[in-house]
């Protein structure tokens, strides 16, 4: 480990072979400073600190020797610096025709269709984008050729004071906290203290009208006995005779809530159609009193809620073959044909099964709500089903 | 000196008013150190930059509203769809704006070049044990702005409420909700009462635009100004010590360099948002819950929540009638937090486990930190294997293997392959400085084989160079707490190392110092008395590298 003073390396001018034109050494903050005299009657030496002045330097009564040069003022390979310069200067001329492209492509290159921003975006981009590399090349070329090349040396102090500023600081909080009282009036300290505690807890308290409380609206849908399952997107109700062929999935919403959003985030579902015999399950026992056994399917067709028990993404992707619904978001996957029992993934629920008949008119509709919250789970979702 | 009148005269001007010479003077001198590695924080500072002034055109035109609307603009496939005032004041800034696309565009790569930028310089920190003392403020800083980025990041792509970014805030929605105790609450409070609701993009926004960037501006602040008054560290060279600075000075060299930088990073998200498409929230359409699209990714930065999310297993509990979903909360929490408080508490274990309290200045070379090297490849590996894992469909997909497989692949890997990666870096790292150790030792080769007299061969070598001695030598070996030492174990140990917590606190200090001991070549000077402060371990080597010196000299 070298010296720190050691640091100091006059020669650190590296490709500088002549050790007098060295940077003079370096000495972090605190610059030894001259003092400086001044003769009775002769002109201030305050000009010579403005940047304009500096009229006879080492003069009698003038300011000082100037500092010998840190930076030396011309660069190493004055041959070089040339050449480099000529490519800086493209650089830039290269930036500047780009930048008046740039305008020339903002008036000229139109929008309002698919094309028209295409052409846009590509005229604008290229351009800025010109403007910005001839700069920063230029820029680059500049310091790396024809600016002289330095390497200077500085101390690193501790970071610690002195243990005079530390004992001196010491002392400035001591008469602070002295000349306070805060220390000797326990009733002004404590007031203040509990003055403060209440009107802490104001910024939370402020934010309690962010939302309503959950209560129990996460355990309901909107889905009501006798309510219609429309067809979403052409928003018609669905026979069962419909279904010429077991087949696809379809996602059907609540009548009357199709454009309602806060609804559907709970509400959707998707019905499946299934051949004879395929369902390994027909009817369910209802929670309400535990024995009753209801049927909820019609006719081979089944509905289940469309979104995932795992974080409640839609469960949108259906398998055909295999009978398996898969969430796209996390892939986990549920078995159509078993009550949507999950196979895989990190789901943990089967997907609730909405409770299904045919009205009057031979419609699709619900027998009523799902008989447990639909959607991800939560902590007061209650016993799991 | 002349000076330029003009110039003058306002500095003239301004130091009547401000008394700046002396100060700005210190401020022009400064010495900058140079090394590739120290343009990272650089990139993901100007990356801000231009994140504000893209971001600040954006808000001209961008409505934060969920007010639906019927759209009738100039992108005719949506004409006549029903979305919120945002998606459509979106399409309007990419389709009716000049400029427009590509100020999304390029707000949209920024983004994810200012985040990639923290993340790789947060690693070169790591790596190079920058964040030890006196820089530990810093390093918690840098550590709160990622967490920071990557929450600002999720709202800004959430903005648009296009199917692919509501899918996400669907999915936000979801992990909020399955934290036990709180967790319908904050998701009620968040989303202004059920999902969707009307509220989440206007309150999205704000925090958006004005707090976390406020955020940022103070804390990027705080970040430079600690770094500029505790003086840049530096990479191990000649000339480099522990208690000095060598560089270029900032005016000019510096100042010129970095905005040479800043124009760079400039120019090629300008020159990405011009020729690579990113989030066409056109082909997505406007967001709706029943609607989704197979292989959604999040932004790079999310992957690796979402893998988190995929590879875990079904795993609830009810209890008492309550519900603990771990299957959502923990991936949705766990791994980033445990990433985050290791990296926040890291530098603090290190120093308690080593006994350094001393003050850092000079890099290490991540191979003479084995312990620490392999650490964070191990973290890294880890997250790696959640990121890849957030693709599993894609993966899947492209590499022809079942979902499933991938899914189990990864559910085993999270685990083997950080551990792996522990131990096989380690070992590299140790080999490393083997390497490092015979190069001091031998020198160069210089495929020279000369024959001696008495008929022996040998190849001769040439010494490093002052140079590249500098760079490998390692620095001094840290004054060790007494009692971790093979020779002192017969000692009663020092106070701090007694007792239960002391034994554990030796052990670790055992682990975390491991290195191959130097013989004395380090530029540090510090002779070969001092082996066996360190673990046994390649102590061999020596005694045989010793030996093929030895047969040199008399050579």
């Amino acid at each position: 480990m070298t010296d720190p003073t050691a640091g100091h390396q006059g020669g650190d001018h590296e490709r500088d072979g002549d050790p007098s034109a060295g940077p003079e050494p370096r000495d972090g903050a605190e610059e030894p400073r001259e003092p400086r005299y001044r003769v009775i009657g002769t002109p201030s030496p305050a000009a010579a600190r403005t940047m304009l002045a500096a009229p006879h330097p080492g003069t009698p009564g003038g300011p000082p020797e100037p500092r010998p040069r840190e930076l030396p003022a011309e660069p190493d390979d004055p041959a070089r610096a040339k050449r480099a310069e000529r490519i800086v200067a493209a650089c830039f001329l290269i930036a500047f025709l780009a930048g008046l492209g740039f305008i020339a492509a903002y008036v000229i290159f139109p929008v309002h269709s698919i094309q028209r921003v295409v052409n846009s975006n590509l005229a604008l981009g290229l351009t800025l984008s010109l403007v910005f590399l001839g700069l920063a090349a230029g820029a680059v070329f500049w310091v790396r050729n024809v600016m002289p090349w330095v390497v200077l040396t500085e101390a690193r102090k501790p970071l610690r004071s002195s243990e005079e500023d530390r004992a001196a600081f010491q002392e400035t909080f001591q008469q602070g906290t002295e000349a306070s009282q805060f220390v000797k009036r326990p009733l002004l300290r404590r007031t203040l203290i509990a003055a403060t505690v209440p009107v802490a807890v104001a910024p939370i308290l402020l934010l309690r009208d962010l939302g309503p409380l959950p209560r129990k609206t996460l355990d309901h849908t909107v889905w009501r006995d006798g309510m219609r399952l429309l067809n979403y997107g052409i928003n018609r109700p669905i026979r069962p005779a419909d279904f010429s062929s077991p087949g696809g999935m379809i996602t059907v919403v609540p009548d009357g809530f199709q454009d309602d959003f806060n609804a559907l985030a709970k509400a959707a579902c998707i019905i499946i159609k299934f051949g004879p015999n395929q369902l390994e399950f027909t009817s369910k026992s209802s929670p309400v009193d535990g024995k009753v056994v209801e049927n909820w399917t019609v006719d081979n067709i089944v509905a289940y809620s469309k979104i995932c028990t795992h974080v409640g993404c839609p469960a949108a992707l259906y398998e055909q073959t295999t009978h398996h619904i898969l969430c796209p978001c996390h892939q986990s996957t549920f078995d159509a044909t078993r009550g949507a029992k999950v196979i895989f993934g990190p789901a943990t629920r089967a997907l609730p099964q909405l409770p299904m008949t045919v009205d009057a008119q031979g419609f699709l509709v619900a027998k009523h709500d799902f008989t447990e919250p639909v959607g991800p789970s939560f902590w007061e979702r209650g016993p799991s089903t | 000196m002349t000076v330029n009148r003009a110039i003058g005269g306002t500095g003239n001007w301004l130091d009547e008013r401000f008394r700046g010479a002396k100060g700005l003077r210190a401020v022009f001198k400064k010495l900058y150190p140079d090394h590739w590695t120290f343009l990272l924080g650089e990139i993901a500072l100007y990356s801000f930059i231009i994140l504000v002034l893209t971001g600040t055109f954006l808000t001209f035109f961008f409505k934060p509203s969920m007010t639906e609307v019927v759209y009738h603009g100039n992108y005719l496939k949506l004409d006549g769809l029903h979305m919120s005032e945002a998606y459509a004041s979106t399409l309007n800034i990419s389709f009716d704006v000049r400029g427009g696309l590509l100020m999304r565009q390029i707000h949209h790569w920024a983004a994810d070049l200012f985040l990639a930028a923290i993340m790789v310089h947060m690693i070169r920190v790591f790596f190079t044990g920058a964040y030890r003392k006196p820089r530990e403020v810093n390093w918690l800083i840098g550590i709160v702005l990622f967490t920071l980025g990557l929450i600002e990041g999720l709202f800004g792509y959430s903005l648009p409420d296009d199917l692919l970014s509501g899918a996400g805030l669907r999915i936000l929605q979801g992990v909020i909700q399955s934290i036990p105790i709180v967790g319908t609450y904050g998701s009620y409070f968040l989303f202004g009462g059920q999902y969707p609701g009307h509220s989440i993009i206007p309150r999205m926004y704000i925090l958006h635009v004005l707090l976390i960037p406020g955020l940022f501006a103070a804390l990027i602040g705080a970040h430079i100004f600690i770094m500029y008054h505790q003086k840049h560290t530096q990479m191990p060279g000649k000339g480099r010590t522990n208690k000095n600075v060598v560089g270029a000075p900032a005016f000019p060299y510096f100042a010129a360099k970095t905005t040479a930088l800043f124009l760079f990073v400039f120019a090629v998200v300008t020159l990405a948002g011009t020729f690579a498409q990113i989030n066409p929230i056109w082909l997505y359409g406007p967001y709706n819950p029943l609607a989704i699209s197979a292989g959604s990714q999040p932004d790079f930065y999310m992957g690796m929540l979402e893998g988190a999310l995929r590879v875990m297993p079904a795993w609830q509990w009810v209890v008492f009638g309550h519900t603990f979903a771990f299957n959502v909360f923990i991936p949705g929490l766990l791994p980033l937090g445990f990433i985050f408080t290791a990296a926040a508490l890291w530098p603090f274990i290190e120093q308690w486990i080593t006994g350094d309290k001393t003050e850092h200045h000079i890099n290490d070379r991540p191979r003479n930190a084995p312990t620490r090297t392999a650490l964070g490849l191990a973290v890294i590996a880890f997250y790696g294997v959640l990121w890849a894992e957030g693709a599993n469909d894609l993966i899947a997909q492209h590499l022809d293997i079942s979902l499933y497989t991938v899914t189990w692949i990864a559910r085993i890997a999270v685990i083997v392959v950080p551990i792996l990666t522990y131990i096989i870096a380690k070992r590299v790292c140790l080999g490393l400085q083997r390497k490092d150790i015979h190069l001091m030792e031998h020198g160069v080769e210089t495929g020279i084989i000369r024959q001696l007299p008495n008929g022996e061969f040998i190849e001769e070598t040439r010494p490093l160079d002052d140079e590249r001695l500098a760079k490998i030598a390692r620095p001094e070996p840290l004054e060790l707490p007494a009692g971790t030492t093979e020779a002192a174990a017969e000692e009663v140990p020092p106070p701090g190392m007694r007792g239960g917590i002391g034994r554990v606190k030796a052990r670790l200090n055992k682990i975390v110092t491991e290195t191959v001991p130097m013989n004395g070549h380090g530029a540090n000077g510090h002779g070969p008395n001092g082996h066996g402060e360190h673990a046994a371990i390649g102590s061999g080597d020596r005694d045989q590298g010793e030996g093929d010196g030895g047969s040199d000299h008399h050579g």
